[in-house]
């Protein structure tokens, strides 16, 4: 995503001048359409990670049908929707994945899907090399198989490979390497980078958010104080060459903003559609407290993203709560709205990850009962599934945070910086696990 | 200016989608798979007098650019080419 403006503004006329103050303003209202969808296809999985954002696992019997799926992607080339990023679940285990690719492709809206690896032969990936509005993003969480498939399950990272390998054979430049950024893999970021070059691929880190079952692990896995520091940096002396899908936003308190529109996107610019069809604000969001309706109802996506009562009031200005009076509220915006939400903090505070401390601070005084129980979990009844084909047994070592006991940790750091607004990159927070 | 030479048209690259917005206008290249804002009512004037007739400082005149902003949006402009969302034909091209 690049920002095109008539350099600075300062002595432009009123018509054409636009800071980009106001540009935000425009995004924090709202726009007619999506700037970025996220569209999970299923809830089915093969894998089982232990920080899955969805809970995903089993199918939902209610899943959309074929012709409700083909009616979404008609809804979204009249709304100008120019891709969406499809998810699940594994999306790729729908027996009608590649038929709604095509369909949607046909009808100007471009994929970008998220992928395991599971289903992209090189059958599969010469035939995706061969279309401009498919993109293809391989999720791997860690540089080595032991840091990866401790998250993502035994096998994950061979299956993640053997996928990069058949694009890069297939010809395939460019394709995107989905990295969710945890307290274990931080320190193999310049690993993970020399993975991307050696496919020609491109590097997308994003945010852990405590969100589906990243609650149960997000006290063990969220990056320390200090790697945040580190991830900041490290995002900073790579610019554009790295895309975040605008998630570390409230990192931007550090010092100068990082590419991206660094604001919290949730029903303005960015939302999710589930597999049964129900519209959350945001993909880390899938909570009742963030449905906006359903694209089954009267009216279809189309009037939930323009009327629902939800994002009309997620479209209202803020004036930041108690962050409007911090001196960095302007670059973090306060942070991640689901992040609050799913640890139990006030939407209008600061974020668990505030790079002051404030939400460490705000963490410990909490009371436990205050975090939400997730809505729906469509996990595999035995986690982690059992292995197919015989990968031996499965090593768990990550601590399961026990119900209703909150992710409680005490430490606290405060970091510093100035403020320099910037814009571009990919889209507002479309990440996903 | 480097990136764009005076004599040339310019035209909007046909995979390139243009979605006009309060503020400006989005626009996405499905070749590259960038999208940009164009964060500026008249510079989307200038992008869509770009239709493969005009020459660069046509397109600022049709959009009635006013003359102490022109070398700002020749910028804005090289930009747009530098990322292909723009492409440029050198005049005797598109007399062919």
């Amino acid at each position: 995503m690049t920002l095109v403006a008539p350099a600075s503004t300062t002595a432009l006329p009123t018509s054409a001048a636009r800071t980009s103050s106001t540009l935000i303003g425009h995004f924090e209202r709202g726009l007619d359409a999506p700037i970025c969808l996220t569209w999970e296809l299923t809830y089915a999985c093969n894998l089982s990670c232990s920080h899955c954002l969805s809970s995903s696992g089993r199918r939902d019997p209610r899943e959309l049908t074929t012709d409700e799926c083909k009616g979404i992607i008609d809804e979204l080339q009249r709304m100008q929707v120019f891709y969406v990023n499809i998810g699940g679940g594994e999306p790729t285990v729908r027996s009608d994945f590649w038929e709604l690719v095509d369909y949607a492709t046909a009808h100007q809206v471009g994929v970008k899907f998220s992928t395991n690896g599971v289903k992209i032969t090189p059958d599969v990936a010469q035939r995706l090399a061969a279309s401009d509005y498919v993109d293809v993003q391989i999720s791997l969480d860690g540089a080595t198989a032991e840091v990866n498939d401790r998250v993502r399950g035994p096998g994950s990272y061979d299956l993640a490979m053997r996928a990069m390998q058949n694009l890069a054979d297939a010809g395939f430049s460019g394709f995107k390497i989905s990295v969710v950024c945890t307290r274990e893999n931080i320190p193999q970021l310049d690993e993970f980078k020399a993975i991307a070059d050696r496919f020609d691929a491109q590097l997308r880190l994003t945010r852990l958010r405590p969100s589906g079952r990243g609650a149960d692990v997000w006290d063990d896995l969220h990056p320390l104080p200090h790697q945040q520091r580190e991830l900041y940096d490290w995002l900073v002396a790579h610019g554009d060459g790295v895309l975040t899908g605008d998630s570390f936003f409230h990192l931007s308190a550090f010092g100068e903003a990082l590419p991206g529109l660094n604001l919290c996107g949730a029903g303005r610019v960015v939302c999710l559609i589930d597999p049964i069809g129900d519209v959350y604000a945001c993909p880390f969001a899938i909570h009742d407290e963030f449905l906006a309706g359903s694209i089954r109802e009267p009216g279809g996506f189309e009037a939930v993203w323009r009327e629902s009562e939800l994002f009309q009031r997620l479209r209202e200005p803020t004036g930041g709560g108690a962050c409007g009076s911090c001196s960095f509220y302007d670059s973090c915006r306060g942070g991640c709205m689901a992040a609050k939400f799913f640890t139990g903090l006030p939407i209008d505070g600061p974020d668990p990850e505030c790079v002051r401390g404030f939400g460490e601070q705000l963490l410990a005084e909490r009371s436990t009962d205050a975090v939400p129980k997730p809505t729906g979990d469509h996990s595999h009844r035995t986690s982690p599934p059992r292995p197919r084909g015989s990968t031996g047994p499965v090593p768990l070592t990550l601590s399961v945070r026990r119900p209703g006991a909150a992710p409680v940790h005490a430490c606290a750091e405060s970091p510093l910086a100035g403020f320099a607004p910037t814009v571009s990159n990919d889209c507002a927070c479309g990440g996903a696990h | 200016m480097d990136a764009v030479t005076l004599d040339s048209t310019l035209v909007v690259h046909p995979r390139v989608s243009i979605r006009p917005e309060p503020f400006g206008a989005l626009l996405y290249h499905f070749g590259t798979r960038q999208l940009s804002f164009l964060k500026d009512l008249m510079l989307l004037e200038v992008v869509q007098a770009c239709d493969g007739t005009r020459t660069l400082d046509e397109a600022l005149a049709v959009a009635g650019v006013p003359d102490a902003h022109i070398e700002r949006y020749r910028r804005a402009v090289a930009t747009l080419v530098r990322s292909t969302m723009l492409q440029q034909h050198a005049a005797s091209e598109v007399a062919a």
